[in-house]
């Protein structure tokens, strides 16, 4: 069995040992070794991950502290997951504020990747929806973190990829919804031009904006459908109905590595592309297929075989060149056999982040997936990077297992003003990789 | 809306099955010995839904209190309809063949303690004339072992009294559930090497709560360890003795 590794499955962690940290009132265990906290392990690179070191599990920190029914602030402990919130406040009439496309992530995780979703271009990344936190430092130092009180560690540990201390407890705003149920409406595109007016188009009026992509199809352009929604007013029947709890669909073993090959990959965008019959669609779906299609098979990354898969996701700003960048990797990518599985592109708005560290950055972003090809993948990322650090843009470090030191500090200059705020005996395999 | 008592409140799989009661409107009463985790479990369970948590602190091992402590909790609450008793320790069962200390650690933590209760808890649900008790056991009390034999004995021991006093009891409305686990991921086991047989805690607290609900006398949890167990105690005992298990 592979405990305690990265979604991904590359590259893997050694003599990692793990601490349940559930019992939020305790000191960090005294160690010499590195700690880095760890929630799911959804991370898909080795952000997660700690070579030789402790790995502070926070599953068990799993309690909520507060709710109020009326402003829908909710305060937990950090290992509460984005599935445990839904089934506790979807039939209270509420919904996360920001959600990424699986809900088994922790919250203390949504705050360190300062995550963002389908709804960016409204509601930013998670952590504007955070008032507070307590960070628990490896000196026994508990500090209370909002915009007024330690408000540098505050901007320091949204997006801070947990290296600035142990995060005990959040309090978060929910968003009130009218039902759990999404007005969706699914346009095909047929070029990357036809995307950014469709996007542009359904910034006022759509919460939710996402297209899915064909990048294997054709040399000159894209195609895809672009997915737009809000949540719907109430419904007669099962106004608030949660999710299914559990899913019968699991993926028990490792696939063989020749089940993704071009063939195939092209095979699912073709049919994946041709699933609507109507260049338009129109329906009302719940907001777990909407939000979390993939959640409801289980162990999915196991589809890449044991080499494991590698997301590259990357964010450009698109004002001054439309999108040349974005054209630029599709056609780099085509041109070098490597196919993506599933690529999802999206508009980033113009709400700035507040981490210093935060990935998301108005422009547009796009991620994809690449079965472990090797040597020859990372050596068109490389490639891809260059093109994304001369357009301004950056790299997703929760999705990275393979950015240069050069590319870390060229999408992230703020870096060195960010270390003072390090924990000093937190890291990461990630952050002595890319430092 | 029922009330529960919940004996050794803090145990991770307690934790889950008072979720299960909690979410389902139930009031709770929260016994342990941590008062600042008790309070942290007792607002989660309000956040969840429980109609109404009270918390008590006190060492569930000094046995001198339980009389005390289990009369004030009928005196304040009237009636308890369900009495989950989940505390325990697994020790060092190397230390425990030596050690006389640690030996009855062992046993007074894994069984003195939870039969103390139940001689004061047992006559308050017969006295209302209906309730259910039931105790978190284990699958090492089904046939002694050299790994934790110690442990598995004080195991041994509660099933046996659990049987006696479910015998004792019938027709007066108190049930009694003996529930066997395997071995549960919890910060229990954390240093325990973890193999596809270990269970998941919220699995099991929620299956605690169904054995209740259903009102089995012996449960195995996860269920597959009624098998396993049946193979284990079917071996003879001479070749069992060679086995390094």
């Amino acid at each position: 069995m592979r405990d305690n590794q990265s979604w991904g499955q590359y590259p893997l962690a050694t003599d990692q040992t793990l601490y349940p940290f559930s019992n939020r009132f305790s000191l960090l265990p005294k160690v010499s070794a590195s700690l880095l906290p760890r929630g799911l392990g959804r991370s898909y690179g080795d952000s997660c991950l700690n070579d030789h070191g402790v790995l502070l599990s926070s599953t068990g920190l799993n309690r909520y502290i507060d709710f109020n029914q009326e402003t829908g602030v909710l305060c937990c402990e950090a290992g509460v997951s984005f599935d445990e919130i839904l089934q506790l406040a979807v039939p209270r009439g509420w919904f996360l504020p920001v959600t990424p496309g699986t809900k088994f992530i922790t919250v203390g995780g949504a705050i360190a990747n300062d995550i963002h979703g389908k709804n960016h271009h409204i509601a930013g990344n998670f952590g504007h929806h955070v008032s507070r936190f307590e960070i628990l430092r490896s000196s026994g130092e508990r500090l209370i973190c909002s915009r007024n009180e330690n408000s540098d560690l505050f901007y320091a540990t949204i997006g801070g990829l947990g290296l600035t201390g142990f995060i005990t407890w959040v309090e978060f705003n929910l968003t009130k919804i009218d039902s759990s149920w999404i007005d969706q409406e699914q346009i095909q595109f047929h070029s990357l031009s036809e995307f950014f007016e469709i996007a542009a188009e359904s910034e006022t009026g759509y919460e939710y904006t996402v297209a899915w992509v064909d990048c294997v199809s054709s040399e000159k352009d894209i195609r895809g459908i672009f997915i737009r929604g809000n949540f719907a007013k109430p419904q007669a029947t099962e106004n608030y109905k949660v999710h299914k709890l559990t899913s019968l669909k699991n993926i028990p073993v490792y696939f063989p590595e020749i089940t993704l090959n071009k063939f195939s990959i092209r095979a699912f965008n073709e049919l994946y592309f041709r699933k609507n019959i109507t260049p338009r669609k129109k329906n009302l779906v719940h907001y777990e297929p909407f939000f979390y299609p993939l959640d409801a098979i289980h162990n999915w990354n196991r589809i890449y075989g044991k080499r494991g898969f590698l997301q590259y996701q990357f964010v450009v700003p698109y004002k001054n060149d439309s999108g040349a960048a974005v054209q630029k990797i599709i056609q780099l990518l085509n041109k070098s056999q490597m196919g993506s599985f599933l690529a999802v592109l999206k508009t980033f708005g113009n709400v700035p982040s507040e981490g210093m560290m935060s990935f998301p950055k108005e422009g547009v972003t796009l991620a994809l997936d690449f079965a472990n090809y090797g040597e020859d993948l990372y050596q068109v990322l490389e490639e891809c990077d260059a093109i994304v650090r001369s357009a301004g843009g950056a790299v997703y470090p929760a999705k990275d297992a393979r950015m240069s030191k050069e590319s870390f500090s060229a999408f992230y200059p703020q870096r060195k003003s960010f270390e003072q705020f390090i924990d000093p005996q937190f890291s990461s395999s990630f952050w002595r990789r890319v430092r | 809306m029922k009330k529960i008592l919940i004996i050794g409140a803090t145990s991770a799989i307690a934790q889950e099955t008072s979720k299960v009661y909690a979410t389902a409107k139930n009031e709770l009463i929260l016994w342990g010995r941590n008062s600042q985790m008790l309070e942290a479990i007792a607002s989660d369970l309000r956040v969840r839904g429980a109609g109404k948590v009270s918390v008590i602190s006190h060492d569930l091992n000094d046995l001198s209190s339980h009389q005390k402590l289990v009369n004030d909790i009928w005196t304040n609450h009237g009636s308890v309809d369900v009495v989950l008793v989940a505390h325990g320790v697994l020790g060092d069962p190397r230390k425990a063949e030596v050690d006389q200390a640690e030996m009855l650690h062992l046993l007074n933590s894994n069984f003195v303690s939870h039969a103390s209760l139940l001689t004061y808890i047992a006559p308050k649900m017969v006295a209302q004339k209906n309730g259910t008790i039931a105790v978190i056991s284990s699958v090492a009390g089904d046939r002694g072992k050299q790994s934790n034999y110690v442990y598995g004995s004080a195991k041994a021991g509660m099933t046996c009294f659990l049987d006696g006093m479910r015998n004792r009891l019938f027709g007066t409305g108190v049930h009694i559930v003996n529930l066997k686990l395997g071995p549960v991921d919890t910060p229990m086991t954390k240093d325990h090497k973890k193999s596809p047989l270990f269970g998941k805690a919220p699995q099991v607290g929620a299956g605690i709560a169904r054995a209740i609900e259903d009102q089995k006398n012996t449960v195995y949890l996860p269920f597959f360890w009624r098998y396993i167990m049946w193979i284990i105690c079917s071996i003879p005992e001479n070749i069992f003795k060679r086995l390094r298990l």
